[in-house]
């Protein structure tokens, strides 16, 4: 009886500590996100919000409006993903049923070696390799452009991508498999038919998450973007994210709209990075419900 | 016999303390000093910083001396909020900023700020008007100042960037920049990008050309160690280490270093004009 007390009180206090770890940590984001509000609260009140967020970036003459960095931040993201979707799909593929064992193991060892190459190591390969390759190729501009950055990052998040690709489709029950072998399908027609529609929460969840980490780099597009404060209208056009807009800003005076312009980019990254999260959490737990 | 050895060892020791005395100099008054000086600031002061610090930690392991960059901007204001205890600029903090942070300024080096070319480019000089119509992007091909028929590369600096003022106020006369530029965070990634990219165009302190980026003649003048001493180079300005109030005696002391014979040497050998 007293055991039991003993017990239920250790309990509680475990519970209580676990719950006061959550609370301040959910209070810390929920911190940070008021923290930067306050901070580009200059800038929304020297405009209007609406202005900041669709004016182009003049501070010579006023305007402050970061239009053509959410425009970069969007472009290079989708482009990455349009790229390294197919790569991940067809790797994934190949390592979880196409591929011959052999193979198939050295290309999931390599992936995920891959992804412990640190971010700067890709901005480098970028400069040295990609930038000239770019400009020598297309002779549009310096070559420190969309579509480089788009390249790299692409290469970037593919292992992420691939990893969580493979998890999916591993977790197609195999039962489901072999009645379509049993029915006479083929591989192609396995993959296509049984596998996808099955894994098809946990592509999503892949996407989503690759998505946040490449709208939220900051080292390949400051590195291979170009920087330029441009409405992005192709792929030569040099760019700079939001991201890189807070790295190249950020040393300005603290006093300045130019600095305050940072916040409103920090906004918009929250922003899209937690909806982006909380979708992904979301059909995790479905998943979940359906597979306990 | 015995006298003999004593005559040596005397010698010896005589020998060690003078030759002591010759080659210790001006880091001698780090004797007994201990302690941290943080450094961050301005990319151009980076190499003498470093070459410097260095100096005195090898030969004084008590002390550690870190050096960071970031721009003459995040230089001002670190050192303003104390979180460095230098913070370098390459641009005079303005008065505003003097007064919000009590700064106190030391210029220890003269730097030009020179624009540079692809090595292979053949244009090779340039009057101030060609240099201020590419910057603001209404001359846009090599052909138009005498080079190949290839589409210029312009490459500008952040807004944070000391570099990026003086040449903007010197050379361009505030004029404008055109909005397409390529923009680079630091003299070490404009020197990678002009050297990666052979119509490219840009600027950085002269310290830092080396082999692997050409210098433009300016009107006639080129920009080296020399035009900038004599002042015929024009877009020149100082390089300065800025502490908060009274520096402590340890970053006072590497202060002074700066104008010592051996710092003035680290300075030049950096390709800096030492002042004063």
């Amino acid at each position: 009886m007293k055991r039991r007390d003993e017990g239920s009180r250790s309990e509680r206090a475990a519970r209580l500590v676990l719950g006061a770890a959550v609370v301040t940590a959910a209070a810390l984001t929920g911190a940070i996100f008021l923290y930067m509000v306050v901070l580009a609260f200059p800038l929304f009140a020297h405009g209007h919000v609406f202005r900041v967020l669709t004016q182009d970036w003049a501070p010579l003459q006023g305007r402050y409006g970061i239009r053509p960095m959410i425009a970069a931040s969007l472009a290079l993201s989708f482009g990455a993903l349009a790229l390294a979707i197919p790569i991940s799909l067809g790797c994934a593929a190949f390592v979880t049923m196409l591929g011959r064992p052999k193979p198939a193991l050295f290309v999931r060892r390599f992936v995920q070696t891959m992804t412990g190459i640190p971010t700067v190591v890709y901005g480098f390969v970028g400069v040295f390799l990609v930038v000239p390759a770019v400009r020598d190729v297309f002779q549009a501009g310096s070559g420190r452009c969309l579509l480089s950055a788009i390249l790299v990052l692409a290469l970037m998040i593919t292992p992420t991508m691939v990893l969580f690709f493979i998890d999916a489709m591993e977790s197609v029950p195999k039962e489901y498999v072999l009645a379509a072998s049993a029915l006479g399908a083929g591989p192609a027609e396995k993959f296509l038919w049984i596998v996808l529609p099955c894994a098809r929460v946990g592509l999503i969840t892949g996407v989503l998450l690759a998505f946040g980490r490449a709208f939220g780099d900051t080292l390949v597009s400051l590195m291979l973007a170009g920087n330029a404060a441009v409405f992005p209208s192709n792929l030569f056009h040099s760019v700079r994210t939001l991201t890189a807009h807070i790295a190249l800003v950020i040393a300005a005076d603290f006093q300045s709209l130019e600095f305050a312009s940072i916040f409103a980019c920090g906004v918009v990254l929250y922003t899209v990075n937690a909806a982006v999260a909380l979708v992904a959490w979301n059909l995790r737990s479905r998943v979940l419900e359906n597979h306990p | 016999m015995r006298t003999k050895t004593r005559f040596f060892a005397m010698l010896s020791i005589a020998v060690c303390f003078s030759a002591g005395a010759v080659f210790a100099g001006a880091y001698d008054v780090f004797q007994g000093m201990e302690g941290t000086i943080k450094i961050s600031g301005g990319t151009a002061h980076i190499p003498v910083m470093q070459a410097l610090a260095k100096e005195i930690m090898t030969r004084y392991p008590g002390i550690r001396i870190t050096v960071a960059g970031g721009g003459s901007g995040v230089g001002i204001k670190q050192v303003g909020e104390g979180l460095v205890d230098i913070g370098n600029s390459g641009r005079k903090p303005t008065d505003e900023e003097i007064a919000a942070y009590n700064l106190k300024v030391h210029q220890w080096a003269l730097d030009g700020v020179a624009v540079v070319v692809h090595p292979q480019n053949p244009v090779k000089s340039l009057s101030l008007q060609q240099v201020q119509a590419i910057f603001a992007g209404t001359v846009t091909n090599w052909k138009d100042v005498g080079g190949p028929d290839k589409a210029i590369h312009v490459f500008t600096r952040d807004e944070a960037s000391g570099t990026r003022e003086v040449f903007w106020e010197k050379a361009l006369k505030k004029g404008p920049v055109a909005a397409t530029a390529d923009v680079v965070p630091s003299n070490g990634a404009m020197k990678t990008a002009v050297a990666t990219d052979p119509a490219a165009i840009g600027y950085m302190s002269v310290g830092h050309i080396d082999a692997s980026v050409a210098p433009v003649t300016l009107d006639g003048v080129t920009p080296s160690v020399d035009t900038v001493r004599n002042g015929t180079y024009a877009v020149s300005r100082g390089l300065y280490s800025n502490t908060k109030g009274e520096p402590s005696p340890l970053v006072k002391a590497f202060l002074d270093t700066l104008h010592s014979p051996e710092g003035r040497a680290i300075i030049e050998a950096q390709g800096f004009i030492p002042v004063p």
